[in-house]
């Protein structure tokens, strides 16, 4: 019989059992190898985390478990370690010199299943193979245990304090499904039998763009406190969905909202300092506003997006923190000049101003971008897959409205701006590599905050570097081209911050930074987008430079979520690179100019200044930060159903990773699939 | 005996090298790993420890020459260089590597240049007994009999 072949094979574990090993340093490596040899398991071998990755995701069934250390070149090892969680669900062991206690914490709130200290000790490595059993008992409890949902869910939902992986958690949990199994004995057998025994593995859903769609909406509806797995899978009403795979997809989403907001929180500062716009902006292009952005051809989008991000359940969601530190980040002289651009006749002070409001903290865009990362969260979250379609959206609705950027992914690294830099981007691109950054700022929100620096920078220096429309936007909104009223903001916020460079550092300083560099650590990947020049690059490495730190969900000395901080690394941001030149050309400005979405930003009170800026930025920061998440889960969903959940992420993360190192188009891509428009998203008024 | 010689040999030469701290308990279990299927397992982790040590001892020396020292960057080769000690049994330079990372914390570039003259004083002792130990290993084997062990 085919259940008793399968226990036949089942009895064998853990020899057998397929180990994967990540370890940068080679003599450790060939140790840990020699060693699970010696415990009987398969072993492979890589020094790369990139490359382990590439292996799960060739299969996802090809290993059984992961080890790995933390102190990598490639990729921080927490990193992979979130990546290997949210994507395959793989039980990851943590390895690593280091056992002080924080980091073990860090570890094991990342989700790994055990920390183990090197030089680890055979005895150890003998254990191993309990925490794939423990995670696949736990797995099948949850399938099988329909009476128990509830308190099923009650686990679930203690456990989705991040701390899931944690062996008392899985403990604890098992142990609780274990009593209330009892009371369902028969169905649990009848179901384990009906499952595939043998390997204990249910068969995973994918979580496509269509269904992550549902399941988000029956989040929303219900309330994300409220939301317990039973009655989300009620109201997706979808066939061969059990409840166990919405409740495991609950928890990493909650995870994910817990991520979203805390660097939310910080880039609400940054948001709020730009005027809320920068956000909003950031979250559109995040969401889907990219999608639509382009799609509509420019400024126009802009309001559309923003209209369609209100209706999204999302700005609820935005934590009050974030929207504190948004209004706390308004006024800045930036916002004056914001004020100023307003008053011009020129069309494009409208948007300018909408786009002022958002850029006018100038410094603050950074931390708007911060704020905004979100989108950034897509390594961690599959969805970022989905990115990479929007990608060649982006070139629709840019081409018509100059925003070419949006193809070129650039901007979306630089994601400051929303497709209005981008485009200025786009046409800058001539002119620069730093062109390529801000183009990056305007495409994804999340990137907007990494970029925004150095897009902030960038424009500076354009401007000083004499770029007609700079000068003019500075002063005042006379610059013809509408692209000049949106770099305004920028250049004025050069201006009056003196250097953007410097400016972003104090900026950075802040506590928003954290965000930023995370971001900016996502970010650095778009920027080697394909119209990102050399320069681009550079700035990138150079600011990028060092680890970023994620907002911790739980603590705060997370690394940076996003896979590409390690390899942003090499990306080295340099945000004060004021030599960046901003070359945005102004014809991008001018498209923002018809944007009409701007223009309702701008009446908000952008002109009036700083305190409605705030308001328009909280509203805008909330939303922003709301739509990124939303963006973020939803992006998946929006994708043309190519993308799979997991599937999906895959290949942005690793096209991230790649195309940190080649193209920027990755991040760009990724950004994109963030952005994807939202469908709900109604139009911005204006 | 020749034999009996060469072991008595092997043991009066590689148990001081555990007494001193030059090898701990770890490079036991090195040995304890080598068997049928992995015959030379000892020798190919000992050769890789030599070649990355040295790489890692250049760079170090490279590093910590700029005028600008890049403290990152040292920490980081430290870093790997006392992981792979502590892998091999190498004691005594696993604890001149923790000691240096203290001063990269510190961005003392002084005590980084004591502690990497230290590291390199340490590598070359141990690479040195190690290599002695390896031959009179080799010198048993052809005379036929076993290694003993310090088990």
């Amino acid at each position: 019989m085919i259940v008793e072949e399968r226990k036949g094979t089942r009895d064998q574990f853990p020899v057998g059992m397929r180990v994967l090993a990540v370890d940068d340093n080679p003599i450790c490596l060939k140790l840990l190898e020699a060693l699970l040899v010696r415990c009987q398991y398969k072993v492979t071998t890589t020094d790369k985390a990139i490359t382990a990755l590439n292996m799960m995701r060739e299969n996802r069934n090809k290993f059984d478990l992961v080890i790995s250390d933390v102190h990598m070149p490639d990729m921080d090892g927490f990193k992979l370690l979130e990546l290997v969680g949210l994507e395959m669900d793989l039980p990851v062991i943590m390895l690593s010199a280091n056992g002080e206690t924080q980091t073990v914490m860090k570890g094991i709130s990342h989700g790994a299943c055990d920390y183990l200290l090197k030089p680890v000790r055979i005895e150890e490595l003998r254990n191993i193979w309990q925490h794939v059993i423990r995670r696949r008992k736990f797995e099948k409890s949850c399938c099988t245990d329909s009476d128990n949902r509830d308190d099923g869910l009650k686990v679930l939902a203690n456990s989705e304090d991040g701390h899931w992986a944690a062996d008392d958690h899985n403990g604890k949990i098992t142990k609780k499904r274990k009593d209330q199994s009892e009371a369902d004995e028969d169905d649990s057998e009848d179901n384990i039998e009906n499952d595939d025994p043998s390997s204990q593995k249910k068969p995973r859903v994918v979580w496509t763009i269509e269904l992550h769609r549902k399941f988000v909406a029956a989040v929303n509806q219900l309330g994300i406190d409220k939301a317990v797995p039973k009655k989300i899978l009620d109201l997706m009403n979808v066939e061969n969905l059990t409840r166990e795979n919405v409740a495991s997809h609950l928890q990493k989403y909650r995870l994910y909202l817990k991520r979203l907001s805390v660097v939310a929180g910080q880039q609400a500062s940054m948001v709020a300092a730009v005027g809320g716009r920068n956000s909003s902006y950031l979250n559109m292009a995040s969401l889907n506003g990219f999608r639509n952005y382009y799609a509509i051809g420019g400024s126009r989008q802009l309001p559309t997006v923003l209209g369609s991000l209100q209706p999204t359940g999302v700005l609820g969601r935005m934590n009050s923190s974030s929207t504190l530190a948004m209004q706390g980040l308004l006024p800045s002289p930036t916002v004056q000049l914001c004020g100023m651009h307003k008053s011009t006749s020129n069309p494009c002070n409208t948007d300018l101003g909408r786009i002022q409001g958002i850029v006018a903290p100038g410094n603050r865009q950074m931390n708007l971008l911060h704020g905004v990362p979100m989108n950034l969260e897509p390594e961690q979250f599959p969805q970022l897959k989905l990115l990479q379609e929007p990608r060649n959206q982006l070139p629709a609705g840019f081409s018509d409205s100059g925003f070419t950027v949006g193809p070129k992914s650039n901007s979306f690294p630089i994601g400051t701006t929303n497709p209005l830099f981008v485009q200025a981007h786009e046409q800058h691109n001539r002119t620069g590599g730093l062109q390529n950054h801000s183009v990056k700022m305007s495409s994804s929100s999340s990137e907007l905050l990494d970029f925004n620096l150095q897009d902030i920078s960038q424009f500076t220096s354009n401007n000083r570097s004499g770029d007609g429309s700079w000068q003019g936007a500075s002063g005042s909104t006379e610059d013809p081209t509408s692209s000049l009223s949106i770099l305004a903001p920028f250049g004025n916020i050069a201006l009056s911050s003196g250097n953007i460079g410097a400016n972003i550092s104090s900026v950075t300083t802040h506590a928003v930074t954290k965000p930023f560099d995370e971001f900016a650590n996502t970010m650095a990947a778009p920027l080697h987008d394909a119209i990102t020049n050399n320069n681009i690059n550079n700035h990138v490495r150079s600011l990028n430079g060092n680890t970023m730190a994620m907002p911790p969900v739980h603590d705060d000395s997370r690394p940076s979520n996003f896979s590409l901080d390690n390899s942003i690394q090499s990306w080295d941001y340099s945000i004060n690179s004021n030599t960046v030149s901003s070359r945005y050309s102004n014809p991008l400005l001018s498209k923002l100019r018809t944007d009409e979405a701007t223009a309702r930003f701008h009446s908000s009170g952008i002109a009036v200044g700083e305190k409605n800026l705030g308001a328009t930025a909280v509203v805008q920061g909330n939303f922003g930060t709301s739509l990124v998440r939303q963006d973020c889960m939803i992006d998946r969903s929006t994708v043309d159903g190519q993308l799979k959940f997991k599937g999906g992420y895959e290949s942005e993360n690793s096209r991230l990773h790649s195309g940190i190192n080649s193209n920027g188009s990755c991040l760009a891509d990724v950004v994109n699939s963030m952005v994807k428009p939202v469908s709900t998203f109604s139009v911005f008024p204006g | 005996m020749e034999l009996a010689n060469l072991q008595r040999r092997y043991l009066d030469f590689t148990s001081p090298l555990f007494h001193e701290g030059i090898l701990d308990n770890q490079f036991t279990q090195l040995q304890q790993l080598q068997d049928e299927s992995n015959p030379e397992f000892v020798l190919e982790v000992v050769t890789l420890f030599f070649d990355d040590s040295e790489k890692l001892l250049n760079e170090l020396t490279r590093t910590l020459d700029q005028q600008v020292v890049d403290f990152k960057k040292v920490d980081a080769h430290v870093h790997q260089f006392k992981g792979s000690s502590a892998s091999i049994g190498a004691q005594r330079v696993k604890n001149v590597c923790m000691a240096f990372r203290n001063y990269c914390e510190e961005m003392d570039q002084e005590g980084c240049l004591t502690c990497l003259q230290q590291l390199k004083q340490e590598y070359f002792l141990v690479k040195n007994k190690l290599e002695t130990l390896f031959k009179l290993e080799q010198q048993i084997v052809a005379a036929g009999g076993s290694i003993p062990m310090m088990w």
